[in-house]
């Protein structure tokens, strides 16, 4: 470029860089703005998004017993306490636990007999075993989290409690999740 | 040895007409005059093998896609008939499914003839790293390959697996969400998995060209661990064909028989019979193990009590493998010369299969059966969690503290000049009178 030096129309190199650096941010917009579509079709599409909500009666569980109903691909257990079990959630002291909650906040008022949790180990996602573990709740068998009668984590590696799902009653034997 | 001379000459008219056009016959040709150490051991045939290894998977994994159908409604089915009535079906998975094992295998003693012989230091960290991004490409292959049977383990592993990117805070739960197409894994899930596991083969072919070029760019390691000097280039190498390519046929044939003991006489052995149980969202299995080759760090994540803090040790336990080059302070390349850190070596392949081992057992479950323990913290003594948690220990305590120190604290022992020095005992004397006069040996 020596031969530039003395041309009348030799250009500023500040100008040059510009120009460099406007088109190679043009080409990164412009790409990302192709990569987007793609990487957005991945997310749910819009029949996966309309999975909508479910009715259960209660009446199907009996007393100490649970029924595990799929929702969303997901298992939701709905399980009838016995008054011991729930005495036993409502009495443990919130200082015991990983991730504090009292019982009265994961049942519906009136309702406490039925827990209704989604039945993922909020570790790694297992389904937990009913009535098993320290706890008399869940048992997770995949890495050992123990869950209460509350469905809240009490040992092991879960960070958190069993996940109470959007439900309400349609009526006093019926609920609708989601 | 990038530097050798081209020593090809076109024979033939047709050769010739090529040459100028696209010398792909000379690259060919000059790859197999390609000088090589000529004391490479048997430990430097696995980069054929795995060769071998990709091949076959990816010849066998096309013919399994043209039979294989990507839905949750047909996918068990579909290799059920693979297995039952596609001609050769069976063997053909067989050979898929054992393949990656095999794979693994050729893998890990490749790796580790790179750890012993400290291929991985300057100027070889590319070559290195390359190996790294295949092995976790391999890793994430495998992993997507076992989901397609869409058996009771192909569901819960891939249940488990995509909930670890879900214990990234913030982020993780939707990317989680965007990773499987949908609130829990279903049909958009194993339709990914599917389109991936076919891609993924190829992206390693790329990284395997690319290992391949910076491994002649620096020229191969040796068990001796030195560098050759130039003048030393014609008595210390031999050309890659003939004295490499029969070296690394036999020990494919070895290998080949190992293969199809498997494929052949036990198939079964290294999978898991909950996974001829078609998916099920609402039950988990109860005894959950991945694959053999990611017991370890299967094991490394149980470990760690924090849920993040486990995916961060597991993925940890490979990432700390790409700055392998920069732990190891030591000068020495070979281990041969390393009295003290070839004994810290051998107990890390021992750590190894132990975390592999641990990794299989419940975690609860007591190591020596009825001996008598106590509680430590969350888990008795005598369990396998604290056994796996001394593991872990020794795992990143090797590349963090052991391979730092013992680099600059050892003394290795003396290092022969030249490679052909420690086979011809007492020293290459008519080499040492007269260094540089490589046309004598032709």
């Amino acid at each position: 470029m020596a031969e530039d030096q003395g041309d009348p129309h030799h250009q500023d190199p500040n100008r040059r860089d510009f120009i460099h650096i406007a088109a190679g941010a043009a080409a990164v917009g412009a790409g990302a703005m192709v990569a987007w579509p793609l990487i957005n079709s991945m997310n749910p599409a819009a029949d996966t998004l309309a999975l909508s909500t479910i009715e259960f009666d209660l009446t199907k569980v009996q007393q100490g017993q649970q029924v595990v109903i799929k929702w969303q691909g997901k298992p939701v257990f709905v399980r009838y306490r016995t008054p011991k079990e729930i005495q036993d959630a409502a009495s443990t002291p919130l200082g015991d636990l990983k991730d504090p909650q009292p019982d009265a906040e994961r049942v519906k008022e009136g309702h406490s007999q039925y827990l209704v949790v989604i039945g993922s180990c909020t570790h790694l996602g297992c389904v937990p075993t009913f009535g098993a573990g320290d706890f008399g709740g869940w048992f997770c068998p995949c890495h050992g989290s123990h869950y209460d009668t509350s469905g809240r984590i009490r040992k092991g590696p879960a960070p958190k409690n069993l996940v109470v799902p959007t439900y309400e009653y349609a009526s006093d034997t019926r609920v609708k999740i989601g | 040895m990038s530097d050798h001379e081209s020593t090809y000459v076109p024979k033939t008219a047709i050769e010739r007409w090529m040459d100028t056009r696209l010398p792909i016959i000379r690259f060919g040709a000059d790859y197999m005059a390609l000088p090589t150490p000529r004391n490479l051991n048997y430990w430097w045939t696995f980069g054929a093998i795995l060769a071998l290894c990709l091949v076959i998977q990816i010849a066998t994994g096309v013919i399994l896609a043209m039979h294989y159908v990507p839905n949750t409604e047909l996918a068990f089915a579909s290799v059920e008939r693979i297995m039952r009535d596609v001609n050769g079906g069976d063997l053909i998975r067989y050979t898929h499914a054992n393949g990656a094992s095999m794979f693994f295998i050729a893998v890990y003693l490749h790796m580790l003839r790179g750890l012993y012989y400290g291929s991985y230091k300057a100027p070889r960290e590319m070559i290195w790293i390359i190996g790294c991004v295949i092995f976790f490409l391999m890793i994430a292959t495998a992993f997507l390959g076992y989901v397609l049977p869409w058996g009771q383990m192909s569901f819960w592993g891939a249940e488990v697996i995509t909930n670890l990117i879900g214990a990234i805070p913030l982020i993780g739960e939707p990317i989680l969400i965007w990773l499987r197409g949908g609130p829990a894994i279903d049909n958009a899930t194993l339709n990914r998995f599917f389109s991936l596991h076919y891609l993924l083969p190829f992206v390693i072919a790329g990284c395997v060209v690319l290992h391949l070029w910076a491994l002649h760019s620096a020229g191969q390691n040796n068990p001796v661990g030195i560098l050759i000097p130039k003048e030393r280039t014609a008595k210390d190498t031999v050309p890659f064909h003939p004295y490499f390519t029969v070296k690394d046929g036999f020990a494919i044939i070895l290998f080949l028989m190992l293969f199809a003991y498997f494929v052949f006489f036990n198939p079964n052995a290294l999978g898991h019979a909950d996974n001829y149980i078609p998916a099920n969202p609402l039950q988990t299995p109860a005894h959950i193990v991945p694959e053999w080759y990611m017991l370890p760090f299967y094991a490394i994540l149980r470990a760690i009590p924090d849920k993040f803090g486990g995916v961060v040790a597991m993925f940890g336990a490979i990432g700390v493998l790409f700055i392998l080059p920069w732990l190891d302070t030591s000068r020495v390349r070979s281990m041969r010369y390393r009295p003290s850190m070839k004994i810290f070596f051998m107990i890390f392949v021992l750590v190894g299969i132990g975390l592999g081992w641990c990794g299989a057992q419940l975690p609860d479950a007591p190591v020596v059966p009825g001996m008598p323990s106590f509680v430590l913290f969350d888990g008795a003594l005598n369990s396998y969690l604290w056994l796996t948690r001394l593991f872990t220990a020794y795992y990143f305590a090797f590349f963090f503290l052991i391979m730092p120190i013992v680099g600059l604290k050892e003394t290795p022992l003396p290092i022969p000049a030249t490679i052909s020095e420690p086979v011809l005992a007492g020293g290459d004397a008519m080499t040492a009178a007269a260094p540089a006069s490589p046309e004598k040996k032709g």
